[in-house]
This record gives C-alpha cells, sequence and structure tokens, in this order.
C-alpha cells in the first residue's frame, strides 16, 4: 500500500462521511456544509485522478457558487438554528433498506463484471488546450452544437429565475394572474 | 495510481449515489432534497471521469460529459431556488407536506 492508495481512501473517507452527515444532520446549515466538504473532497478525488481541470471547475461551480445559493435560500427561508423534523422511524428504516439493497445490487453487478480489468495501459493526461480545441471545434468529434445549446439553456434558466423569483410589482399581491396580464399588457403598450 | 482499480473508484460513486438517495427519500425539506439531488449528480460524474481515465484515456469524450452536467446542474439549481423562494412566499413553509393543494 504506497501513498496514492492511502491517499485514494482518504479521500474516499471524507466525501462518504460529509455525504452520510449532509443527508441525515437535523439542523439544515449543519446539512449544507456537510455537503460543502463533500463537494471539496469529490474535487480532491479529480485532483487524485490528475483532472485538474474538471476539479477546477467543480470547485469554482459547486463550492463556489451552487453551496453559496442553497446557503443563501437557507437564509432566506428558514431560522436559523431551527432543527428539522425528523422522519418517522419506519420510513428511515425503509429508506435504508432500498439504499443497502440498491448498494448490494450495484456492488454486486460491479465485483462479477470482468470489462473492467482489462484497463488501458495509456497514460491519460487532459491538458486544457486539448479540451478547449475539442470543444469548440466542428469537426466530428466536435462539441460545439452542445456548446451553444447549454449557453442558451443557462441563459434561458437565469431569465426563468428571475421572473419566477421576482416580487410581483402592483396591486395585490394574491391575484397573480391578474398582474401578470397587466404587466404584459404594459409591455405591449410600450411596444 | 494504477494500485487502485477502477472498481473502487466505482464503489465510492454507487455509495454516493444510494446516499443522496436516502436523503431525497427521507427529507420533507426542499431544501435538503435539493442537496441529495446535488450529491447524486456529483456521483454520476466521478463515474464519467473515472471511465474515461481508466478505458479510454485517448478520448476526453466523459471529460465534456461531465462539464456540461456541471452546468446543467447549476441552472437546475438556480431554478429550483427560485421555485423554493416563490414557495415559500405564498405557503410560509418549503415542507413538501405542506403544498398539498394540488395532490388529489
Amino acid at each position: 500500500m504506497n501513498i496514492s492508495s492511502i491517499l485514494f481512501y482518504a479521500i474516499s473517507a471524507l466525501i462518504l462521511g460529509a455525504g452520510i452527515l449532509a443527508v441525515t444532520s437535523v439542523k439544515i446549515f449543519r446539512a449544507a456544509i456537510w455537503l460543502l466538504f463533500s463537494l471539496i473532497g469529490i474535487a480532491a478525488l479529480y485532483f487524485w485522478m490528475q483532472v485538474e481541470f474538471i476539479a477546477a471547475i467543480q470547485i469554482v461551480v459547486y463550492v463556489g457558487g451552487i453551496v453559496v445559493l442553497i446557503i443563501f435560500s437557507i437564509f432566506l427561508t428558514q431560522q436559523s438554528g431551527k432543527e428539522m423534523n425528523s422522519p418517522a422511524l419506519s420510513k428511515k428504516i425503509f429508506s435504508a433498506l432500498a439504499a443497502l439493497f440498491g448498494t448490494a445490487f450495484v456492488h454486486n453487478l460491479i465485483v462479477h463484471y470482468d470489462g473492467f480489468k482489462y484497463v488501458s495501459a495509456n497514460p491519460f493526461n487532459p491538458n486544457v488546450a486539448a479540451i478547449g480545441t475539442q470543444m469548440l471545434s466542428t469537426t466530428s468529434h466536435g462539441f460545439i452544437l452542445p456548446f451553444e445549446v447549454v449557453s442558451m439553456l443557462l441563459l434561458a434558466a437565469m431569465v426563468g429565475c428571475i421572473v419566477i423569483a421576482m416580487r410581483p410589482t402592483n396591486g395585490n399581491a394574491t391575484d397573480t394572474n391578474n398582474e401578470t396580464v397587466s404587466n404584459t399588457n404594459t409591455l405591449i403598450n410600450k411596444d | 495510481m494504477q494500485d487502485i482499480p477502477l472498481s473502487q473508484i466505482l464503489f465510492v460513486s454507487t455509495f454516493l449515489f444510494f446516499i443522496g438517495m436516502y436523503g431525497l427519500f427521507t427529507r420533507r425539506n426542499l431544501i435538503t432534497m435539493l442537496m441529495s439531488i446535488e450529491l447524486m449528480l456529483n456521483s454520476v460524474n466521478i463515474n464519467f471521469v473515472a471511465f474515461n481515465k481508466y478505458l479510454f484515456p485517448d478520448n476526453l469524450d466523459g471529460l465534456f460529459f461531465t462539464l456540461f452536467i456541471i452546468t446543467i446542474a447549476a441552472a437546475e439549481a438556480a431554478v429550483a431556488i427560485a421555485i423554493i423562494i416563490n414557495l415559500y412566499r405564498s405557503h410560509n413553509s418549503i415542507d413538501v407536506d405542506d403544498a398539498t393543494e394540488m395532490k388529489y
């Protein structure tokens, strides 16, 4: 057992331990912090697999973006420090049994599949230049179309977020249908 | 590096996926359910990168799938949190058991 294996087991223990605490903690803010540690562990696993670009993206988007967004929404919607209702014991037991059964099933599949033993001997060192060239290439192995589609999806999602979370401006807050109609009317009038 | 076979990385991602599934089954708070879904998406990303590294080191396709999944997960989280905040405004709670108007 060399230092690389020890590192892998340490990273795996961090990911799984923090993940278990993130789904079982009764205080929602602590659950978010455990999720943060689990995502950092996954970034460390990417570093261990020597895909530094994906690891950097993981840290920037997940750790710096999504977890911060989740913590913000916790502050907007929860009293801090309040404990959540614990689920019923029977529900916990049956969920744990379902998860354990699924884990055992997939574990069994992986153990008995032979194809994973024939790993390729070529070294895997993706540099960022190769990733960028293939991402924006228009040849048959390029990813320019998904790139453009996903950029449009992001734009649509951001506009949709603003529209969904926007507080109704005029009139009473309960009658949102009329407001939408009147807002549309004012937009049309402006045009 | 080569001392760890591919199957051990797959075990880690399997455990992580079912941890997320357990959270999705037991939690009743929308934000914590969203956190469970993020865990499941991350376990899939680990699988893509590991398969690409161990089985097809000459290609980069697994990395691109990972990048697109991360992007879509970010969009999904943003939309979900907008919906959660809207639900909190109308129901004063983000518990899924409290929003039952359209249940039956």
